[in-house]
């Protein structure tokens, strides 16, 4: 009882402060929408620290109870309520964790918006929507069964839109978050159906219920195409994962997450990069018990997510918004969690959610950092020399930077290190496609993300920074990067034994016994963390991080010429690169205006020049001629008319009636 | 009937009898007349709670019965009553009926005794549809509705409202006099034009095929389905707002009833033979009008159309049974569609209705229903944007609003009935979103687009009270259905029964 009060104030109080600060913030003003926010978020934070504490720490065996019951139709129990075990504790804790921080930074970064003006309450409103995003966050995660996990699925998904959208009066943003929502509806189709196989087979939403029922349907086959039977499970978990592709990101549904890049800073950090693009990875590592009883699916699983991580880590070398390198860095991270469960490794996929989601709001937030010393300029061509000018924002980059490349000793590092591993033992279908991919992909990652922090913060001033006035942010804005360079660093070091032997996620996450790649590393491999560090030294994924260090120091800052050369040289590559392999223009032509141009050839070609001109307009003409004549009679008198036959008609009902 | 007090009679007549009244003293006494409604609506829509309150979910008979003999020598009687299938419908009219008088204000300025008498005996009939037993007093007030509503579209409607209307009538009447014929031949096999003796009849399968065939004429004109559809385009565009919101939230949902108070149960043998005809148009509705309302450049166009494709979940729901009980050899999974497909007409007047009430507040603005007339409304009209995204994911179904729970429903069952049923009616979540939002980006988003939109004012109270109420409306039926779901759930068990048991 106590437990489910508490849980009930982590989810609604940032829904609470959401409303005040949404509904009346003209009356509370911007003091009063910033307090009862990231007071809401606070009372969360805490109390998913005592959550996190009890389940993952103490050990709490885990909680499953209803809220109350949406509906029931036909024996099944539609419910909202809550599953807290390691996973969804660990999951609360990040979430409220960086949107706090995400909350205070914003004060900072939203104090002056030259889109509005200062009668405006976009400051309020802006805090409204990442509270109620946090609200929309937890339900996801809290969720004990498909209804509410779908609920909060469409709920972060209307909240991303509407902050894609927050600078509603650029072109270039609307257009980005509808883009956003119909991309992410393609995923929910695949999402909603795989939830219809889950009703139609084990009549059930309730997690608990489902994984009790796997065991049964284990071969169960169902038929779409005549003549062709697939396993249930694998088409159930395809399409539950084709979900997971819209909202992380996946190839080929990554389209929205570049240009989601349009919404203001602080929530590409906790939206965009920390929380809700990893809602597809904590999805399949909660459904684990039914991902592990086909190979098919998984390697599907692992052929997309090392692709993704690949190819957009590609992307990322060409990018000059800082935002945007940050975000092709995210879509590939996205990849190697995906590839990660692939191959059964969900704990290490888990993990990597976790570290990624303190490194990567740490280097969203430390880029909105320098766009805010740089007055809203995002082109890193215009930066450099950063460095003597934002000493906290230099450092805090450069931690998410070797967080994110896998530097030894760093969270990063722990995590990758454990997918990489995990990966190189599978003997699924693919892994060895996805081992080569994401090997190579470690060395991109390192290439580009010094890339922008050499030209960032080295290197000559540019023009811009000579002629303006660059300074450090003010605390509201680096306190939280302080805040979240600490977990950045040292997070790896106490988790890392529980993710590999399995103890950590024990009561979450389920593995076959010839599935546990992670098992096996650490039978074998697995002498504690410094020791790891030790070993790591001396293999490729280091070793490849630290030649893209390389060499994006010799091609930037030691031979700067070099590039222009290199670009020439292969300028059928970069075109390649610098349209993003033409996804964008495909979907416009394909997709987009297929559907305009069936859509007009339904209402024109059938809807009036078959049905309307074709079939009705027959009978028409001769009643209109009709109607005609007799208005040409009795101008204006109809309606009288039409009056008195209906007073007619009740008169005569009534008359007989009584 | 609590206390002996005829509480379905009162719903029928004291909206007429007010109706009439004000024809009578309201003219060129606007405020009176406009008064009267009000007063008289919010009195209708108070006698029609008890229907809730006093409801007993345990049992599908029918409840409130009043029943006197009619016309004797036809054995046609004025029969009422009230099941968990149309309860929740009669309470969406009175309370639909509040909003409709509402919205007429201060923007009606001629005739205004007519138009709100007109709105009124509406009300009156369309009750009388939903609670009518009897199948001649069920065609009267069927037919009789179309007089007013040929009215209000004709003499308040816009510039091309003769088309329109004839048009619109001329559907409805050709639907409906099938239905009448199909009336009679049973009353000529019974000696009965009681519905329940109808559903309680034998019928041989060729009869059952022919009448079956003439209900689905009738209903689908109303509802509308595929291809009998393009009325609605045309008779939304014509009609003012008021009438726009009646049609959509109220008049459609007479035909999704005629399915399961006289299809389904009359010609059950018949439906479940034909049933691939009603699920095909259904999905067509949903696939192709979905396109089609993508392409629109009129507002009031995009959202009829939008609603045509959103009738095709109602229809859909409804006819799943045969094909789970055919694949499974079981009904469970059916009833999820059908309480999916009830819940959606209620879902649909509140949506419905609010799209149409702020199309009605822009043109009331500015007096064109242009898309590309607007751009950047949010910028001036902050609170009608709030209001217009809310109701814009509401229409693409967003968990949270009503729209989730019918469409979520009838995803569920018609997967179960036939995964390629699903997966076309899933399509909804990206078509349905498409046309939707990218209204909303060009209407409400973007930079002020001209003069004209500089100069919007915001919603006054009025316009506020009325667009709150429906977002109640709307967000409570999205975060807790249960309670409309437990009031049809007995007679929607009674109708699978009844729709499965062969009467052959």
């Amino acid at each position: 009882m106590a437990l489910k009060f508490i849980l009930t104030l982590i989810l609604l109080s940032p829904l609470f402060g959401g409303l005040m600060a949404g509904l009346f913030g003209r009356r509370i003003g911007r003091r009063g929408a910033h307090t009862i926010t990231i007071f809401g978020v606070a009372v969360s934070t805490i109390l998913s620290f005592y959550v996190f504490y009890l389940f993952v720490w103490q050990g709490h065996s885990p909680y499953n109870d209803s809220l109350y019951t949406w509906l029931v139709s036909d024996g099944i129990r539609f419910e909202i309520g809550y599953m807290i075990d390691s996973l969804s504790a660990t999951m609360m804790l990040v979430v409220t964790f960086v949107s706090l921080m995400v909350h205070v930074y914003t004060i900072g970064y939203m104090d002056h918006d030259e889109d509005y003006d200062h009668h405006n309450p976009y400051y309020q409103r802006f805090f409204s929507y990442i509270s109620l995003f946090t609200f929309s966050m937890l339900s996801l995660v809290m969720a004990n069964n498909f209804l509410q996990l779908f609920f909060g699925w469409e709920a972060v998904g209307l909240v991303s839109y509407l902050l894609i959208g927050f600078y509603m009066k650029r072109e270039s943003a609307i257009q980005a978050n509808l883009k956003a929502f119909l991309v992410n509806r393609v995923g929910d189709f695949g999402f909603i159906l795989g939830i219809a196989v889950v009703v139609m087979y084990f009549n059930t939403l309730d997690y608990t219920e489902f994984f009790n029922g796997l065991a049964a349907h284990k071969d169960t086959t169902m038929s779409l195409f005549p003549g062709t039977e697939w396993s249930m499970i694998t088409v159930m978990t395809i399409l539950l994962f084709i979900g997971a592709m819209g909202k992380s990101a996946q190839m080929p549904l990554h389209v929205w997450l570049p240009e989601s890049m349009e919404g203001p800073t602080p929530i590409s950090a906790l939206i965009h990069a920390a929380t809700m693009v990893t809602a597809g990875i904590f999805m399949v590592a909660r459904l684990s018990p039914a991902y592990e009883l086909s190979e098919v699916a998984l390697s599907f699983v692992l052929i997309v997510g090392a692709t993704t991580a690949f190819m957009m880590g590609l992307l990322g070398m060409v990018q000059n918004d800082i935002k945007r390198v940050v975000a092709y860095s995210t879509l590939s991270q996205l990849g190697y969690m995906t590839a990660a469960l692939g191959v059964s490794a969900y704990a290490a996929g888990m993990f990597h959610v976790l570290t990624h989601a303190f490194f990567k709001a740490l280097l969203f937030l430390a880029a909105g950092s320098v766009i805010i010393a740089m007055h809203h300029i995002q082109d890193i061509r215009q930066m450099g020399g950063l460095r003597k000018y934002m000493p906290i924002t230099y450092v805090s980059l450069l931690i998410g930077n070797l967080a994110l490349i896998g530097f030894p000793g760093f969270s990063g590092f722990f995590s990758k290190d454990s997918i990489l591993m995990a990966v190189g033992d599978s003997h699924l279908f693919g892994a060895g496609y996805a081992q080569v991919l994401l090997y190579i992909g470690v060395f991109v990652t390192a290439f580009y993300s010094f890339r922008m922090f050499f030209i960032v913060f080295h290197g000559e001033e540019s023009e811009y920074v000579k002629t303006h006035q660059i300074k450090e942010s003010p605390w509201v804005v680096t306190l939280p990067l302080i805040m979240l360079a600490i977990p950045s660093v040292l997070i790896g070091f106490p988790l890392i034994g529980g993710v590999l032997s399995g103890s950590y996620f024990a009561d979450a996450i389920h593995v076959l016994p010839q599935h546990d790649v992670l098992g096996e590393i650490y039978a074998h491999h697995y002498n504690g963390p410094f020791d790891m560090i030790v070993h790591a030294l001396t293999t490729l994924p280091v070793i490849l991080a630290l030649s893209g260090v390389v060499l994006a120091w010799f091609l930037y800052l030691r031979a700067p010429g070099l590039t222009d050369k290199l670009k020439a040289t292969c300028f059928r590559g970069a075109y390649v690169l610098r349209h993003a392999y033409g996804f964008d223009r495909f979907n416009e032509i394909v997709f987009v205006g297929g559907a305009r141009k069936l859509g007009e050839f339904f209402w024109k070609g059938i809807d009036v020049k078959t049905i309307d001109t074709g079939i009705v307009t027959n009978t028409f003409t001769s009643i209109a001629g009709m109607a005609a004549s007799l208005r040409t009679a009795q101008t204006g008198y109809m309606y009288h008319y039409a009056f008195v036959m209906i007073f007619g008609l009740l008169g005569m009902l009534v008359w007989v009636l009584w | 009937m609590i206390f002996g007090f005829p509480i379905l009679s009162t719903l029928i007549w004291l909206p007429i009898i007010g109706g009439l009244i004000v024809l009578f003293v309201g003219r060129d006494r606007d405020q009176l007349a406009k008064w009267i409604a009000l007063i008289v609506s919010v009195l209708t829509f108070l006698a029609s709670l008890p229907l809730w309150l006093e409801f007993d979910k345990t049992t599908a008979a029918m409840q409130f019965v009043e029943r006197t003999s009619w016309i004797s020598q036809f054995n046609i009687q004025y029969y009422l009553g009230v099941d968990g299938l149309s309860m929740p419908l009669v309470l969406l009219t009175t309370f639909t009926q509040i909003l409709v008088v509402a919205s007429a204000w201060e923007v009606i300025k001629e005739r205004v005794e007519q138009y709100m008498g007109a709105f009124m005996i509406m009300q009156g009939l369309m009750i009388g549809v939903f609670v009518a037993l009897d199948g001649i007093l069920f065609y009267v007030f069927w037919e009789a509705l179309l007089i007013p509503m040929f009215i209000v579209i004709g003499k308040w409607g816009g510039p091309n409202r003769v088309y329109a209307t004839i048009k619109f009538f001329l559907y409805t009447f050709f639907g409906s006099v099938f239905m009448l014929v199909g009336f009679l031949y049973m009353y000529f096999q019974s000696g009965s034009f009681s519905i329940l003796d109808f559903q309680a009849m034998h019928l041989g399968m060729t009869a059952q095929i022919l009448i079956f065939l003439a209900f689905l004429i009738a209903f689908a004109v109303k509802v509308p389905m595929f291809p009998v559809h393009t009325w609605l385009p045309d008779a939304h565009v014509q009609a003012p707002t008021a009438g726009s919101v009646v049609l959509a939230a109220i008049m459609l949902k007479m035909g999704g009833y005629g399915f399961v108070r006289f299809s389904l149960p009359i010609t059950p043998d018949a439906s479940m033979a034909l049933d691939w005809l009603v699920i095909a148009l259904s999905l067509i509705a949903i696939f192709y009008i979905g396109l089609v309302a993508m392409v629109q450049s009129d507002m009031k166009k995009l959202v009829a159309y939008s609603s045509i494709s959103h009738m095709g979940f109602v229809t859909l729901g409804m006819f799943l049974v045969f094909d789970i009980l055919q694949n499974t050899q079981s009904t469970q999974g059916s009833m999820i569609g059908m309480e999916g497909a009830m819940i959606q007409m209620i879902s649909h007047g509140f949506i419905s209705g609010a799209m149409f009430l702020m199309i009605g507040v822009l043109y009331d603005r500015m007096h064109t229903r242009e898309i590309s007339a607007y751009g950047g409304v949010v910028n001036t009209m902050p609170w009608f944007g709030f209001f217009a995204v809310l109701f814009a994911m509401a229409n693409a179904g967003l968990p949270g609003t009503s729209g989730f729970v019918g469409e979520f429903m009838v995803i569920l069952s018609s997967f179960k009935a036939n995964p390629w049923y699903g997966i076309v009616a899933a399509s909804t979540l990206i078509i349905g979103a498409a046309y939707t939002l990218w209204m909303v980006k060009r209407v409400f988003f973007g930079p002020v687009s001209n003069d004209n939109v500089a100069q919007l004012k915001d919603l006054n109270a009025r316009e506020f009270a009325i667009m709150a109420t429906l977002a109640v409306a709307v967000i409570l039926l999205g975060i807790y259905p249960a309670p409309v779901i437990d009031v049809m759930h007995t007679s929607v068990e009674n109708l699978l029964i009844q729709a499965t048991t062969s009467k052959l």
